[in-house]
């Protein structure tokens, strides 16, 4: 993984990390040995967390698409090689 | 009668008899024969006849298996049935109880499908190890099937109902007929050339074994087994089974269901947040109301009932500071205050002028002191002389008297003295011999001359007569220059 990467994955947990971190934060926050104000930080933390997943969850915009075809059943590519889609109706 | 007669048995016995030996012969049994006298029952089964050119069999099938037929059979219509041989004794009829009819012409399709998944398997394609797992997350979602077909809808429908947002790639294949199979394959082969989705559906609705046959084309199932991309097979109903779910990764039994297993984790995960969302609401919730409680369990301190409890003893001692503070400043005032009056007060007097002015009130006082001395001494004398020179000269007349009878009485004493001289004389040696006298009879001297006194040992007293004695009386004898003690021997009377 270049230096590149490492900074672009460093802001957001993956899915599996922020499931694990916001399971710890309910043990930490379920064990009553925590202070409130602690509390309050964890659990801004895990509203962030759950606020941050649900939305990557649910942000995908509705797309729904239809590769095209010549006559021979081979894909239209476009200018950029990439096959051309057009929305399904 | 000497022999004994043939056991007869009831009908029913027979039958059963006969049932059993025929049932249990024929427990599973395919024939091949053509439809003739049927008959739909209003229950749902149904009643035919199978035959051949010169053979005829009872049929029977129930409703439970007449309804997973596509289509229903038809006098003349060639059929395979699967089947076991059962005999109903009502009638004393053996039947078959078909499980499975198939028109024929099924036939050979059935034994190339069986040909094809013997192949397959030997060739390991249908293998566990080879089954990828399904991405948890796919962010676009492939489909190869007919864009006009149910099963694109009864996706769209699932994943709409479930999420308001998703992504959907279709390719839009033939899924029957001529050519179907190859377009099916080439659409797997693009999604993967072009690495369009991260996970794909393929399928189409139910049908006939024909219908879904080009999911039994080995081609397809090479095409699955190539895919880089995760495949789910949703090929028909439930109950269809085709090559292209065995090589598949995971086989839905419905489109829909195929839907509901590529978002399944989303779900999973979505319901996991707001699960989390709430457990985390609840134990913060917790935490407050704990500590409230601790709070109000603090409150209750009597300490902390009063703002006095906590401040009293320091604001009562800030009070005695003050008043101690006070009075001590009060007293330094008073004390410089005093001494300040001091000070004027003797500034006061020491001004020349008052001193000045006392000093001739003390000269004026002592000045009329001494006139008033003067005075009143001068006076006293001046009463005074007449008397004095009155006592002056009756003194000297008394002395001048007194001095004429001096001179007389001492020519009177001279003569008394004389006569007093002789008198003296006599008397001196009168008192010289009675004291010689005296001398001579003192008992001390007496004792000089050799006499001793007597006395008692018993009680002290002085012996003068023999009568005072007894025998063996003590006795002691006084010497003029001791004591002697000595004991009655005899008594000599005189």
């Amino acid at each position: 993984m270049n230096k590149e990467n490492i900074e672009a994955s460093k802001p957001e947990l993956s899915f599996e990390n922020a499931f694990v971190r916001l399971e710890e934060i309910l043990e930490k926050m379920n064990s009553g040995s925590i202070s409130l104000d602690d509390s309050l930080k964890l659990y801004e933390e895990a509203d962030k967390l759950i606020a941050t997943c649900s939305k990557r969850l649910n942000d995908a915009e509705k797309k729904i698409e239809t590769l095209i075809k010549n006559r021979n059943g081979d894909l239209v590519l476009g200018a950029d090689q990439k096959p051309v889609v057009q929305d399904f109706k | 009668m000497t022999t004994r007669d043939p056991p007869v048995l009831t009908i029913t016995q027979a039958t059963n008899a006969i049932k059993h030996c025929i049932e249990s012969s024929f427990p599973l049994i395919w024939l091949q024969g053509e439809i003739s006298n049927f008959k739909m029952q209003s229950s749902g089964h149904l009643y035919f006849s199978l035959k051949d050119a010169k053979a005829q069999i009872s049929a029977v099938m129930f409703r439970g298996d007449a309804s997973s037929l596509k289509q229903i059979p038809k006098d003349g219509d060639n059929v395979i049935v699967r089947g076991e041989i059962n005999v109903y004794p009502a009638t004393g009829k053996y039947q078959i109880l078909i499980r499975e009819l198939r028109p024929v012409g099924l036939g050979e399709l059935l034994q190339k499908l069986e040909e094809l998944k013997i192949k397959l398997l030997k060739r390991g394609w249908f293998r566990p190890e080879h089954k990828k797992p399904i991405p948890k997350l796919p962010k676009i979602i492939g489909v190869v099937t007919s864009p006009t077909g149910a099963v694109i809808q009864d996706i769209l429908n699932v994943l709409s109902r479930r999420f308001p947002g998703f992504r959907v790639i279709i390719n839009p294949v033939k899924v029957q007929g001529e050519g179907a199979a190859q377009e099916i394959a080439l659409a797997i082969n693009q999604f993967n050339e072009h690495n369009l989705v991260d996970v794909m559906i393929i399928g189409r609705g139910g049908g006939s074994i024909e219908d879904l046959w080009a999911f039994n084309e080995e081609i397809v199932a090479e095409a699955i087994f190539n895919s880089r991309i995760p495949i789910i097979s949703a090929v028909g109903h439930e109950t269809d089974h085709c090559i292209a779910d065995y090589v598949a990764d995971i086989r839905a039994p419905t489109p829909s269901a195929a839907a509901e297993i590529v978002i399944a984790e989303k779900a999973q995960l979505l319901k996991h947040l707001k699960q989390s969302q709430s457990r985390i609401e609840q134990a913060l919730l917790n935490l407050v109301r704990q500590d409230r409680h601790r709070l109000q369990g603090i409150k209750k301190q009597p300490l902390l009932l009063s703002p006095y409890a906590l401040l009293g003893p320091s604001m009562q001692r800030l009070d005695d500071i003050r008043s101690d503070l006070d009075q001590i400043i009060t007293q330094s005032i008073m004390k410089r205050r005093l001494t300040i009056d001091g000070r004027q007060r003797n500034l006061q007097s020491l001004k020349p002028t008052t001193q000045i002015a006392h000093f001739r009130q003390k000269l004026s006082y002592w000045d009329k002191s001494i006139r008033a001395a003067m005075l009143s001494k001068t006076t006293l004398l001046k009463k005074n002389l007449p008397e004095k020179a009155e006592t002056l000269a009756s003194a000297f007349r008394a002395k001048q008297d007194n001095r004429g009878r001096l001179l007389d009485e001492l020519g009177k004493r001279k003569q008394l003295d004389q006569n007093e001289n002789r008198f003296l004389k006599l008397r001196k040696e009168r008192l010289e011999s009675i004291s010689a006298i005296l001398h001579s009879i003192d008992p001390k001297n007496v004792l000089k001359k050799g006499y001793c006194i007597l006395f008692s040992e018993k009680d002290n007293s002085v012996i003068t007569s023999i009568q005072a004695v007894e025998m063996q009386q003590d006795i002691r004898l006084v010497l003029s220059n001791g004591e002697l003690l000595s004991t009655i021997k005899e008594i000599i009377p005189k």
